[in-house]
Order: C-alpha cells, then sequence, then structure tokens
C-alpha cells in the first residue's frame, strides 16, 4: 500500500498510531480472538447450512442484554444467557419435531429483538449504546471483555479439539452417526450452543447486525479452497484475522466503523472467491471431459 | 406354491443373525408391514425385494433400530437392535451427507469406526489401517486422497461400502445398492458382496429380482406381508403374484 489516497494514512503511520495507542492494540486483539471463534465455528454453520439459525440467535441477544441492563446485571452475561436459551430453543424443537424450525427461528428472532427494545426503552441513558451494540464497536472492547472473548476462545478450541470425530460425524451425516451410538441429540445441542457462544464474542466486534458475516464469510472463502473441515477451519481463522486487522487499518484513517469496512472487505473477499473457485471447476471440468473424449475416440 | 418360509431355522445350532416375529408396523394407522416372520442364518446372503412402498426400507429401519416395532419382536445377533446394530454395517440407497462436503475418501470410511474403541481427540493409527483395509476390500484403495465430489455414482458407492466395513461388522445391510450406478457396475458391486458373504452375513435390497437371483441364496419378497423362496424358485408366476399383476420378463442383452 504505498500508493494511498488521501484518506488513507500510508502503512508507516498507520504503525505510528497503532504503536502509540493503546486502544489500537486492543482492537487489534479484539479481532484477533474473534477470529478464532469465527474460524473455528464458522464452518460448521456453513457446511451445516444453519446460517439463519445463527441469525436468530444473534437477534435474540438483544433480549437478553436489555434485561440484564434493565434489571443491573452485566449485559454480557445477559447477551450469553439469552443465546444459549435460543439455541437449545430451536436445537430441541428440530431435534423433537424435525420440521418447522424456519418458523421458531423467525420468532425467536423478532420476540428477542422486541424484548430488548422494551427493556431499553425503559432504561434511562442506555439507548446510545444501542448504536454501538447493533453495529459493534472494535474500539471500545474493554480489557475484561477481551479476557472473557480469550477464555471463550480456550472454551471452543478445548471442546472441539476433544470431540472434533463427533462434530464431524454428526454434522456430515445424522444416520450414521446414529446408527454408531453417538448421541446425535447432545452433540447437535452442544454445537449450538458454541455458535451461540461465538456469536456473543463476535458481537463485541462487529455488532449483531453484522455478525453473520463474519461467522459465515471467512469460513465460506475457506470452504473454496480446503479438503477437510479442520483445513476450513485453520484458513477460516487466518483469514478473519486478516480481514478483522485490514478492516480497522482501512477504516481507522478516514475515520470510517470499523465493523461495516470489516464486513464490506469480507464481502468482497468472498464475491471474489467464488468467482474464481467457479471459474476453476468449470476449467477442470472441460480439461477433464476433452480427456475423457480423447482417451475413447469412438465412444 | 413352493416356498421355504423358515426352512434355515434350526438348520444351524447358533442363534440367527436376524430373527423377526410377527413384526407389524404401520405409519400412522396405514399398515406398512403385516406379522412378518423371518429368520436369517449366520453366512447367508439374502435378496429382499418387492414393490416400492411395499415397507422394505421401513423392515430395515426395524432391524437397525430407528424405528420401534408397534408389535411382534426382532432380535439382531440375539440382542436388541439398538444394541446390535454397531455390528451392522450399513450402506444406504442414497447417501444422507452433501457431495460438495469438503472430505476426503479416507475420512469418510474413517466414520464408519465412530463408537468403536475411546472416544477423544483424533483418531488413532488401528483406525487409518483398519480404513485403508476396508477400502482395498472393496478394490477402491486409490480412492483414498480424493475429494467426495469428485467421485462418480460406482465409486461412490464402493465408498460407502468400506464405510460399513471398516466397523467390522457381522451382517451388512445394503439399501438399493445399485440404483444410481450402470449395469456393468452392478454387476462388479455383486460380485465383491458375493466374496464379502464368505465372512459375512448379507441382506440386500433390491427392485430388480430377476438380477439378484443369481447372486442371493434366498430371496423374500416383502408386499406389506412377506413369503420367501428358494432363488430356484423364482419365475414370472412368483413375480406375478408379487407385484400383484402380469410381470413380463423380457431377455435384452445389450452388446
Amino acid at each position: 500500500m504505498t500508493e494511498t489516497s488521501t484518506a488513507l494514512l500510508p502503512l508507516s503511520e498507520l504503525w505510528l498510531a497503532f504503536s502509540g495507542q493503546a486502544f489500537l492494540q486492543q482492537a487489534l486483539l479484539a479481532g484477533l480472538l474473534a477470529s478464532i471463534g469465527c474460524g473455528l465455528i464458522g464452518p460448521f454453520v456453513v457446511v451445516k447450512r444453519i446460517a439463519f439459525l445463527a441469525g436468530g440467535i444473534a437477534h435474540s441477544v438483544l433480549g437478553g442484554m436489555g434485561a440484564a441492563v434493565y434489571f443491573g446485571f452485566d449485559p454480557l452475561l445477559g447477551a450469553l444467557a439469552a443465546a444459549i436459551l435460543a439455541a437449545l430453543l430451536i436445537g430441541w424443537i428440530r431435534l423433537t419435531w424435525r420440521t418447522g424450525e424456519d418458523t421458531t427461528i423467525g420468532a425467536v428472532w423478532a420476540i428477542g429483538m422486541a424484548v430488548g427494545i422494551l427493556f431499553i426503552s425503559r432504561t434511562p441513558g442506555y439507548a446510545t449504546d444501542l448504536m454501538s451494540f447493533l453495529f459493534g464497536n472494535i474500539l471500545l472492547v474493554p480489557t475484561r471483555e477481551l479476557g472473557i472473548m480469550a477464555a471463550l476462545d480456550a472454551i471452543l478450541l478445548l471442546t472441539l479439539g476433544l470431540f472434533y470425530r463427533q462434530f464431524v460425524v454428526v454434522v456430515f451425516d445424522e444416520e450414521l452417526a446414529r446408527l454408531r451410538g453417538v448421541p446425535v441429540g447432545f452433540f447437535y445441542l452442544l454445537l449450538l450452543v458454541l455458535v451461540a457462544v461465538t456469536v456473543v464474542l463476535m458481537i463485541q466486534v462487529v455488532g449483531l447486525i453484522l455478525v453473520i458475516a463474519l461467522l459465515t464469510l471467512p469460513a465460506a472463502v475457506a470452504g473454496h479452497w480446503t479438503q477437510s473441515l479442520a483445513g476450513m477451519m485453520l484458513t477460516a481463522t487466518l483469514l478473519g484475522a486478516a480481514l478483522t486487522s485490514g478492516g480497522l487499518a482501512l477504516s481507522y484513517g478516514p475515520d470510517l466503523p470499523a465493523g461495516p469496512t470489516i464486513i464490506l472487505l469480507a464481502g468482497a473477499l468472498y464475491l471474489i472467491s467464488a468467482v474464481a473457485a467457479g471459474a476453476i471447476a468449470r476449467y477442470r471440468a472441460h480439461r477433464m471431459l476433452t480427456a475423457a473424449l480423447d482417451a475413447n475416440p469412438d465412444g | 406354491m413352493s416356498m421355504d418360509r423358515n426352512a434355515r431355522v434350526g438348520a444351524g445350532t447358533t442363534t440367527p443373525v436376524i430373527e423377526i416375529e410377527d413384526l407389524s408396523f404401520s405409519y400412522g394407522g396405514v399398515p406398512v408391514l403385516e406379522r412378518v416372520d423371518l429368520s436369517v442364518s449366520e453366512g447367508e446372503f439374502l435378496g429382499l425385494v418387492g414393490p416400492n412402498a411395499g415397507g422394505k426400507s421401513t423392515l430395515l429401519r426395524l432391524i437397525l433400530g430407528l424405528l420401534q416395532p408397534q408389535r411382534g419382536r426382532i432380535r439382531v445377533l440375539g440382542r436388541a437392535p439398538r444394541q446390535a446394530r454397531r455390528r451392522i454395517g450399513y450402506v444406504p440407497q442414497y447417501p444422507a451427507f452433501p457431495r460438495s462436503f469438503p472430505i476426503t475418501v479416507d475420512q469418510v470410511v474413517l466414520m464408519g469406526r465412530i463408537g468403536a474403541g475411546p472416544g477423544l481427540g483424533p483418531w488413532r493409527g488401528v483406525d487409518r489401517k483398519a480404513a485403508l483395509a476396508a477400502l482395498r476390500d472393496v478394490e477402491a484403495a486409490d480412492l483414498a486422497g480424493r475429494q467426495i465430489d469428485t467421485l462418480s455414482g460406482g465409486q461412490l458407492q464402493r465408498v460407502l461400502l468400506a464405510r460399513a466395513l471398516v466397523g467390522e461388522p457381522r451382517l451388512l445391510i445394503l439399501d438399493e445398492p445399485t440404483a444410481n450406478i450402470d449395469q456393468r457396475l452392478e454387476g462388479e458391486i455383486f460380485d465383491l458382496l458375493a466374496e464379502l458373504n464368505a465372512r459375512l452375513t448379507i441382506v440386500v435390497v433390491s427392485h430388480d429380482v430377476g438380477f439378484i437371483s443369481s447372486y442371493v441364496s434366498r430371496v423374500a419378497c416383502l408386499n406389506r406381508t412377506l413369503v420367501c423362496h428358494a432363488t430356484d424358485d423364482i419365475d414370472g408366476r412368483v413375480i406375478g403374484e408379487l407385484y400383484g399383476e402380469d410381470v413380463r420378463m423380457i431377455h435384452h442383452a445389450h452388446q
């Protein structure tokens, strides 16, 4: 980035700003901690196609946060409780009735938001924080929250490390898992709880409206280029780190909000990756067909 | 009518691999299976045929313990199906997973080992060896590193068969294993099953009674009720009775 527009700072100046200001270091750290969460859980959301479910969980968080603020609890605690409750409710309905989860997700989504807005309207002085909650503010993540994010990352890493095989078989082929005696219901609910925890973790960085993008886009890009879920996790984590850091750097000079900048960067990468992967797949198919026809000219 | 229902019961001294007595099942009051009796002994190769919606898949799901009988009794390897199912290898008609899933063939086969041995952490060497051995058994060792979305229908069928074998089952159950592949490969798959039959009891579901009768040792015809035939007895009359109409048998061979 040697050529910069007037709005963008040269890298050297950015580095100066970064090394001089603790809040930028905090922001970068928050981005990296969120990347680990989105890298570990995002691939499951993408391959299991539960982005809508994750969206429902994310929006239900507002209810928990609003209630916590109104009753004078820690909002983060309220957010975690609401997310886990929403995950278990949606998961339980899917496991019990096997259909109709769309409606449940929609209901949880809207009811969570409504509850949150009602509580917030009754809590004096909190309405101003609503924006930073909806859109996140990576520049204002407190040190205590960073510690909690690190702890949640450690829990994710440990749980997925211990039960990697079980999680993979449950998302890959539920019927096989059931036949082999794996407790499918337990691992499905546990996965949804981990999704809920990750969502809360990332809301700090990009806000609840944008959280789905950070959860799915790095993993989807990784899915274009990797051949295993573990590889997808590693790639998505690295991409997430690059995207949050890059978005932060891009937004700093022109004083843009960091969350949307990160998401637009991720969206652009996703589009480029999808087009490139599609083109390569078509080229390969064409080449294989040509080779097959050449090998068997009479057929 | 020359049927040898339960002909093999008592033929050996060991417990039957599958023992079904007076089994009935209905979906919401519509009977799918009625008073089914079946005994499959060790080393048999049983073909289960019948028209669509005749109850074949339901019977399989009951044997696998995925459904509970509403009446009657099922024992598999002398135990309740849920307790026995780790000793059953199952090859579904359609893979229950999306083909776009980022996973290689060896990892798919390894999944057939889950539930055996300690459950935590990564796969162990003994599991990987078993997966490669299973792939060799189905003559697909060269596919081990391939992504599943690059496989042909016949290759995928072999991979699913390897996944069923890797758990060292005593009973192998296949639901229409050749429905999605062409006829030449159908013969290859059944030749493979005939080899595996030397060490395994096999139950295979098919709609193609003419084809499987040259491989299996006994045919069970299921159309809500179950009737067994020795394979030599299969002729147009039996097929007509099973499908409820005259089915013309046409000899046609492609050159």
